[in-house]
């Protein structure tokens, strides 16, 4: 059994145990994409589209009749095609660069459609379904790649964190944020909040992630870790991150880890909310890596193909977290082939409209330079503002003399 | 009728918390050793007893996770004080200060608002062991987003630490740890007035020869030297900076354009500083009114040495005055 193969020996258990210790090929099967995530991983739809029964899970996707998972369908193909279209727009000079979510789909909607409207969710950078889940129009997240913004939407009526590049640093934000939901008594009843971070396996690393798990766990703070394992922090697989499955960490701060299948939607949904129900319970946190793969580069300024075998690539194909839902709705008859012609002409159409927003995007005034450094502006920076735009009106119509 | 109290500036600080907490339930004090303890400094002596531990947070001993965790309470609509126990010990935290901290409120245009306040005890000639007795606050005040202050007297540090708190800001706020429990340094704190705004540095003696600015534990020495100096017949006017990010250096131009000489007093090392900053303003502003380039009386450009060799390196009275006969004999 995998799982044996990653229990590490106590001191004093002598030779017996000490040959239970891992190989470094076992350790690596543990952590590594070709695995099929370990036989702990949580799954509720193959990516052949057969449903799996799951004691535990079942009941937390109850509601998700055929119509409601064409819902979810529907989200991942738009969310996809707009990836698509972003990361064309980069190809054509058009956005500065895009960050891939390709792969990422069902980890993304699936716990995005887990949280209430009153939960907070806190991004890293490559989390475009889960902003669109959270109701932002993607044409806000744009802004970002073309250049022309930090962030564009609200956060506070989203309740979505803007991205955060430096990674890990959002890890601790959130647990403060939620330490605050916590010393505010919004756990324990019915409008409980929770909250909800993102960080992918290379930021595991991070001391912030560690000292975002510590705090969390120190002030029971209802938040859920949602680590998307995508095996690559760029070109380090996950094996240059640990030696043990990551939502085994968990258990060394002493809350829950799950490993979920990053690709099956229905899964991830279902983890997910069980996961934020603990915290609503005030058993929070909990952390879950989503078993998945990244499709495409890190970034649009990557090459994957100089660290990574195409066959690696050509597995994950079969793991596709659409298609798998494609095929289940197919051959339940729960979708016709009426409805996924009319997802795709929504997508295209969704694409398009993302597509004449980025194009015609104003950029921003030069005065923005200066614009909401602080609360409260000082001196030097007026007086730099001033001068600098006063410099640029000494432009005006010079070159009509 | 004015409520006069003879404070050191620690407990000027630990009064001036407690009625920022009184005042607004929002107000968090969280750090290393800050409540049962009430910090290694003992400058939150108390609060925890009487404002309970969800108010005053014994943390885990990580500085990244305090200054990061405190950036999530203020997303939330709390105010965090965070303490970071000696200067040497913020670099953990740099990276939240200045990639989070400093920058949320830019990078939202305003959506979000970071009022925290990160004291910083500072400065040497404690005879400690390294990493206690160092003066970074350089480092802040170049960053974008940050506003930076040190006090060098009670009366600022019970009021510029409330004015800090109340501030949508984020603050870090420099305190002379030399000083904290000095009796020499004691003044009558007035705790029912009108205090001075915080950015703004402020002329604290008069004189006409010299004009010598300095901010925190460097106050005193100058004030020193004044004294000193004017044994010699010389006038050395002296200003307190108070505010390191923004700096409010017209109190400095205009004494310039007066005594037509500047020296510029600091701990830390020279290059690239505070000290730096102001030499290049006032010749920017002042370059008619010198009669003598600004010189800099600093720290060296070295880590901070063994403490037995700290009376070397700590800017004295001497070097001060030294310093003087320097800009005077131009």
């Amino acid at each position: 059994m995998p799982s044996e193969h990653w229990t590490h020996p106590e001191p004093g258990d002598g030779p017996a145990a000490a040959a239970a210790q891992p190989t470094p090929e076992q350790v690596i099967a543990g952590l590594r994409a070709t695995s099929e995530g370990g036989a702990e991983l949580t799954q509720l739809l193959t990516p052949e589209g057969e449903r799996v029964a799951s004691p535990q899970f079942d009941r937390y996707v109850d509601d998700i009749d055929a119509e409601a998972l064409k819902g979810l369908y529907r989200d991942m193909v738009l969310v996809r095609r707009a990836d698509r279209e972003a990361n064309a727009m980069q190809r054509q000079g058009q956005l500065g660069i895009w960050v891939p979510l390709l792969g990422q789909e069902a980890a993304q909607i699936g716990s995005g459609r887990a949280l209430e409207k009153r939960d907070m969710a806190f991004p890293s950078y490559r989390e475009h379904g889960v902003a669109y889940a959270r109701g932002i129009d993607l044409k806000e997240v744009l802004g970002i790649f073309r250049c022309t913004d930090h962030s564009g939407w609200d956060y506070q009526a989203h309740r979505f964190h803007p991205y955060t590049i430096v990674i890990g640093n959002q890890v601790l934000n959130a647990a403060g944020y939620a330490m605050g939901q916590k010393f505010e008594g919004k756990v324990g009843d019915e409008d409980s909040e929770a909250t909800i971070c993102y960080f992918g396996d290379g930021a595991t690393s991070q001391g912030d992630v560690h000292e975002g798990f510590v705090w969390a766990a120190v002030y029971d703070a209802p938040i859920v870790f949602f680590c998307q394992n995508n095996q690559w922090a760029i070109s380090e697989p996950t094996e240059r991150q640990s030696r043990l499955p990551l939502y085994q960490r968990a258990r060394g701060y002493g809350f829950p880890g799950i490993r979920v299948d990053g690709n099956d939607v229905l899964a991830c949904l279902a983890v997910s909310r069980w996961a934020l129900e603990e915290c609503r319970h005030g058993n929070g946190p909990v952390l879950i890596e989503a078993f998945t793969y990244r499709m495409d580069a890190h970034t649009t300024t990557d090459d994957p193909t100089r660290y990574r075998l195409s066959d690696e690539l050509e597995e994950w194909k079969l793991k596709d977290p659409i298609e798998r839902v494609r095929a289940y709705l197919a051959r339940g008859g729960g979708a016709d082939q009426a409805f996924f012609d009319q997802v795709q002409a929504d997508s295209d159409a969704f694409a398009a409209e993302l597509r004449d927003y980025c194009f015609n995007m104003p950029e921003p005034p030069p005065d923005r330079i200066f614009s909401h450094v602080y609360a409260e502006s000082t001196p030097l920076l007026d007086a730099q503002r001033e001068e600098y735009l006063s410099y640029l009106d000494g432009f005006i119509g010079a070159g009509e003399h | 009728m004015a409520d006069l109290q003879k404070l050191t500036i620690g407990k000027a600080i630990n009064l001036g918390l407690r009625r920022a907490m009184e005042e607004d339930p929002k107000v968090l004090i969280m750090g290393e050793d800050v409540g049962k303890l009430g910090g290694v400094f003992r400058i939150t002596d108390g609060l925890q007893k009487d404002f309970g531990e969800q108010r005053v947070l014994d943390t885990p001993l990580a500085e990244s996770g305090i200054i990061g965790t405190a950036v999530g309470l203020a997303v939330r609509g709390f105010r965090p004080v965070c303490e970071i126990q000696f200067e040497g010990f913020i670099f953990p935290g740099f990276d939240q200060i200045s990639s989070q901290v400093a920058k949320l409120h830019y990078r939202t245009q305003g959506k979000i608002k970071m009022p925290i306040v990160i004291r910083v005890p500072f400065g040497g000639g404690i005879g400690a062991v390294e990493h206690h007795s160092e003066s970074p606050e350089s480092l802040f005040a170049h960053i974008p987003g940050l506003k930076v202050v040190s006090v060098s007297n009670a009366v600022d540090a019970y009021w510029g630490i409330q004015q800090a708190i109340k501030s949508d800001d984020p603050i870090l706020f420099f305190e002379p740890k030399k000083l904290y429990h000095s009796g020499a340094m004691k003044s009558e704190v007035d705790t029912d007035t009108t205090p001075d705004p915080l950015f703004k540095s402020r002329v604290v003696r008069e004189g006409t020869a010299v004009t010598v600015v300095a901010y925190g534990p460097s106050v005193k020495v100058a004030l020193d030297a004044a004294t000193a100096a004017e044994d010699e017949g010389k006038s050395l006017e002296v200003i307190d900076l108070r505010t390191l990010s923004p700096l409010d250096l017209e109190p400095v131009f205009e004494s310039v354009r007066k005594t037509g000489r500047l020296i510029a007093l600091s701990e830390a090392p020279s290059e690239s500083s505070l000290t730096s900053e102001i030499a290049a303003r006032v010749q920017e502003e002042c370059f008619y009114s010198l009669e003598a380039p600004v010189l800099r009386v600093t720290g060296f450009d070295t880590p901070y040495p063994p403490a037995k060799l700290e009376e070397h390196y700590l800017p004295d009275l001497d070097r001060v005055l030294h310093t003087v006969d320097r800009s005077l004999a131009w």
